[in-house]
C-alpha cells in the first residue's frame, strides 16, 4: 500500500487563543504547536497498516517553516518520508487553495490511501480532505472510526458513526478518508524513532516546483476571506446558591426577578 | 565555545517526553502516591517508547542513547512524578547499566535484552541493615559450592524490590575482606531462597516500591557472577556515579514542577487586592528558584556530557547530585510557602513534590557522602 497522510500543524490544544491586533488572525506570540490531533489518527492508522502489509507512509503538509517540526514528529513516529509545501505566496489562502496545492502534490505519486483528520482544531473548517477527494476525482468516506482493508479486492470497509447508528461503507481504493477520534489510540514516538527522524527524507516544494498557478491560491486565489476574528464574550462568573432547597428556590426567584429581571 | 543548546533531536525528545509525562504519567500520580500503588499500567507504554533501555544499544533492545538523553527523560518525568522518575532511574542506571557494563555477552543476551525492552523490571540491591553509607560493610555472603553460588543474607530499601524480575545484588565472597571481597550477582524472580520482605511505607516516592529482600540458601549458577570475583565494589562505585546524574536530573524536574506550579498559583491568587505575584517577596522566591534550577540543570548536563564523551565524570556527577537535590528541597519548600495553606494540602501537587524531593538527598549516596566524595577528589 502506498499511503499519504496530510497533516497540519496547529496551536497546542491547551493554548489561550487571542485575536491579533488587526483582528484578522490569531495572535501567535508565545504559542506552542502540535500535529492536529485528528491527523494523528490518520498517521497512526497508516503506521498500523504498514505493520501488517508492505507499505510506505508519506506525510504531507502545507505550512510555514515551523511546520517542519510537525513532519519530523510524524517521521519520528514511523512515517517513511515527508513532503513540505512551503511558499510565501500561500499566505492568506482558503481551504480550497490548500486543497488545490495538496492535490497537485498528491497527484505526483499514486497513493492507494490518503488520510486526513476530520478537521483541524484551529479553524475547524473540516473542508480540505473532502475538497481534495473531489479535485482528485476519488471516492471518500468522512469521519471514520474504523477501517478494514481488503487489499486482495482493492477495497476497504470504513465505519462511521451517524445519528443513532453505525454506517459501514464499502469503498473502492484508491480513496480518501478523514479520521475521527476512536479510530485508534495514537502511539508516542520511541526514543530511537525520534533520533532517526532527521535522517529520513524530507522534500520541500514551492508553488513553482509543483507548477501551481500562483494566482489560483494564497490570498489572491481565495474564494472566501476572513473578515475578522473576535474573542468570545467574557462570561461573568456563575452564582451558586448554597442554601436548603426551599430557601434556594426563594433566592433564585428573587435573583431572576430583581437582578436578571427576567420575571 | 560552550554550546548550551540541545540538539534538534534532543529537543524533539524532550518535547515528546514532556507531552507523555503530562498526559500519561501526571494524571494518576497523586492517587498512586496516596495508595502506594506501583504504576504497572505505565510500564508497557514506557517500554514501547524505549524509556526502559535508554542507554543500551539497539542491538540489545535499547534506544542506543546516552547519559544526556537519560537526564532529559528523567527531568521530564520528575517534573510530574518523582516516584515514576525513581523507577525509571534505578531500572536504567543501576540494574540494567550494571549488567550491560560489566556483564558477559551471555548475560547481556539473557538479562539486558528483557530489561532494555521493558519486559522485566530491574532492581539493584546493595544496602543492608548494617551497611548504608558504609556500603562495603555488607554482611550478605556468597559461597561457591560446586557449580553454584549459595547466597545468604538480607538487603534493605531495594527500589523495585517487590516488582523486579531481575535483581543485581552485592554479596561478600571473602568475608572480612571489606571492599576487596565484594562481588555482584544476578538473581531472577522466583529463584528458590529469594523472598520479598517488608515493603516500606514512605514519606515520598510512594508509588515506587522499596522492599527488603531475603536470601536463604539461594543457589544460583556459577555464571550468575557479574564481573570479576572480588572486584564488585569497584563496579558498584562506577554504577553509582552514573546513577547520581539521573537522581540530579530527577531533582531538577521536581524543582521545575514546583516552580511552574508556583508561577501559575502566584498569578491567580489575590491578596490585598493584588495577585500575590505582584509582591516582591514572592517574586524573589520565584527568581531564586529559577536561577538555582538553571544552575543545577547545567551541572547535570555537564556530568552527563562528560560521561557520554568517555571522560572522568565522578566529581561532576557528585557535584550535580549534591547541588540539584539540595536545590530541589529548597525549591519545593518555597513552592509550598508560595501556595500558603493550600500548599500544605494533599490536593496541591507541590506537597507531593516536596516529599518526593527528599529522597534525592538520601538515595545513591547521601548529601554528606557526596561531600565526602567531592572533598576526596579535591584533596587527593
Ligand atoms: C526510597 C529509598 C530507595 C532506596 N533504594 C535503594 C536501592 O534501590 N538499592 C540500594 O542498595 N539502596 C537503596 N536505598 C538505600 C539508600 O541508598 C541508603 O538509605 C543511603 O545510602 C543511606 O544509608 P543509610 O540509610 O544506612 O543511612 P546511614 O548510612 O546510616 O546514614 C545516616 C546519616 O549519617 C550520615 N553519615 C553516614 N556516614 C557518614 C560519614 N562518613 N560522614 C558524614 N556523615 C555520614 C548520613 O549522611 C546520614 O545523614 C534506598 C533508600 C530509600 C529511602
Amino acid at each position: 500500500m502506498k499511503i499519504a497522510v496530510c497533516i497540519k500543524q496547529v496551536p497546542a490544544t491547551e493554548s489561550k487563543i487571542k485575536p491579533s491586533s488587526d483582528g484578522k488572525e490569531i495572535d501567535r506570540t508565545g504559542l506552542s504547536y502540535v500535529v492536529n490531533p485528528y491527523d494523528e489518527f490518520g498517521v497512526e492508522e497508516a503506521l498500523r497498516i504498514k505493520e501488517r502489509l508492505e507499505s510506505s507512509v508519506t506525510v504531507v503538509t502545507m505550512g510555514t517553516e515551523r511546520a517542519e517540526e510537525a513532519l519530523r514528529t510524524c517521521l519520528a513516529l514511523g512515517a517513511d518520508q515527508a513532503i513540505h509545501i512551503k511558499d510565501d505566496l500561500l499566505r492568506g489562502g482558503d481551504a480550497y487553495g490548500v486543497a488545490l496545492v495538496l492535490t497537485t502534490a498528491l497527484m505526483k505519486e499514486h497513493y492507494d490511501i490518503i488520510f486526513f483528520g476530520k478537521q483541524a482544531v484551529d479553524d475547524d473548517s473540516g473542508a480540505v480532505g473532502i475538497h481534495v477527494a473531489e479535485l482528485m476525482g476519488l471516492p471518500h468516506v468522512a469521519v471514520i472510526n474504523k477501517l478494514d482493508l481488503k487489499p486482495e479486492e482493492g477495497r476497504a470497509l470504513a465505519s462511521r458513526q451517524i445519528e443513532g447508528a453505525t454506517e459501514m461503507v464499502n469503498i473502492k481504493l484508491p480513496a480518501v478518508f478523514t479520521c475521527q477520534k476512536g479510530l485508534n489510540e495514537p502511539r508516542y514516538a520511541s526514543l530511537p524513532g525520534i533520533m532517526k527522524a532527521k535522517q529520513k527524507p524530507l522534500t520541500t516544494l514551492t508553488l513553482a516546483d509543483l507548477g501551481v498557478d500562483k494566482d489560483a491560491v494564497g490570498a489572491k486565489g481565495a474564494k472566501l476571506v476572513v473578515d475578522c476574528i473576535k474573542a468570545p464574550r467574557v462570561r461573568s462568573t456563575g452564582n451558586i446558591i448554597d442554601k436548603n432547597p426551599s430557601e434556594s428556590v426563594e433566592e433564585l426567584v428573587r435573583l431572576l426577578r430583581d437582578e436578571a429581571k427576567v420575571l | 565555545m560552550i554550546d548550551f543548546d540541545l540538539s534538534e533531536e534532543q529537543k524533539c525528545l524532550q518535547q515528546m517526553i514532556r507531552n507523555f509525562a503530562k498526559t500519561e504519567i501526571s494524571p494518576g500520580a497523586a492517587d498512586r502516591d496516596e495508595k502506594m500503588s506501583f504504576p504497572h499500567e505505565l510500564i508497557p507504554k514506557m517500554a514501547a517508547m524505549k524509556l526502559l533501555g535508554i542507554a543500551i544499544p539497539e542491538k540489545y533492545g535499547g534506544a542506543g542513547l546516552g547519559a544526556m538523553e537519560t537526564a532529559i527523560v528523567l527531568e521530564e518525568i520528575g517534573r510530574v512524578d518523582g516516584a515514576t522518575a525513581l523507577i525509571v532511574a534505578s531500572h536504567n542506571a543501576l540494574c540494567t547499566a550494571h549488567l550491560y557494563r560489566f556483564g558477559t555477552e551471555a548475560q547481556r543476551e539473557r538479562y539486558v535484552v528483557p530489561l532494555a525492552k521493558g519486559e522485566k523490571l530491574g532492581a539493584w540491591a546493595l544496602t543492608e541493615a548494617g551497611s548504608g553509607s558504609d556500603a562495603a560493610a555488607l554482611q550478605t555472603t556468597a559461597v561457591l559450592d560446586g557449580d553454584a553460588w549459595v547466597i545468604n543474607g538480607s538487603k534493605l530499601f531495594t527500589t523495585q524490590g517487590a516488582t523486579a524480575g531481575i535483581t543485581v545484588m552485592m554479596a561478600s565472597t571473602l568475608p572480612g575482606g571489606g571492599a576487596g571481597g565484594i562481588s555482584a550477582f544476578v538473581v531472577e524472580k522466583g529463584t528458590p531462597g529469594l523472598t520479598v520482605g517488608k515493603v516500606e511505607n514512605k514519606l515520598g516516592v510512594r508509588a515506587s516500591d522499596t522492599a527488603a529482600l531475603h536470601f536463604e540458601d539461594l543457589r544460583i549458577p556459577k555464571a550468575n557472577l557479574i564481573g570479576a570475583c572480588g572486584e564488585g565494589f569497584q563496579d558498584v562505585l562506577q554504577i553509582l556515579d552514573g546513577g547520581r546524574i539521573g537522581i540530579g536530573a530527577m531533582a531538577v524536574g521536581l524543582a521545575r514542577g514546583a516552580l511552574e506550579e508556583s508561577i501559575h498559583y502566584a498569578k491567580e491568587r489575590e491578596q490585598f487586592g493584588h495577585p500575590i505575584a505582584d509582591f516582591q517577596a514572592i517574586q524573589a522566591k520565584l527568581s531564586d528558584m529559577s536561577s538555582e534550577i538553571e544552575a543545577a540543570r547545567l551541572l547535570v548536563y555537564r556530568a552527563a556530557l562528560l560521561k557520554d564523551h568517555g571522560d572522568d565524570f565522578k566529581l561532576a556527577a557528585s557535584e550535580a547530585k549534591l547541588f540539584a537535590s539540595e536545590m530541589a528541597m529548597r525549591a519545593t519548600s518555597q513552592a509550598i510557602q508560595i501556595h500558603g495553606g493550600v500548599g500544605y494540602l494533599k490536593e496541591a501537587p507541590v506537597e507531593r513534590y516536596f516529599r518526593d524531593a527528599k529522597i534525592c538527598e538520601i538515595g545513591e549516596g547521601t548529601s554528606e557522602i557526596q561531600r565526602r566524595v567531592i572533598a576526596k577528589e579535591l584533596l587527593r
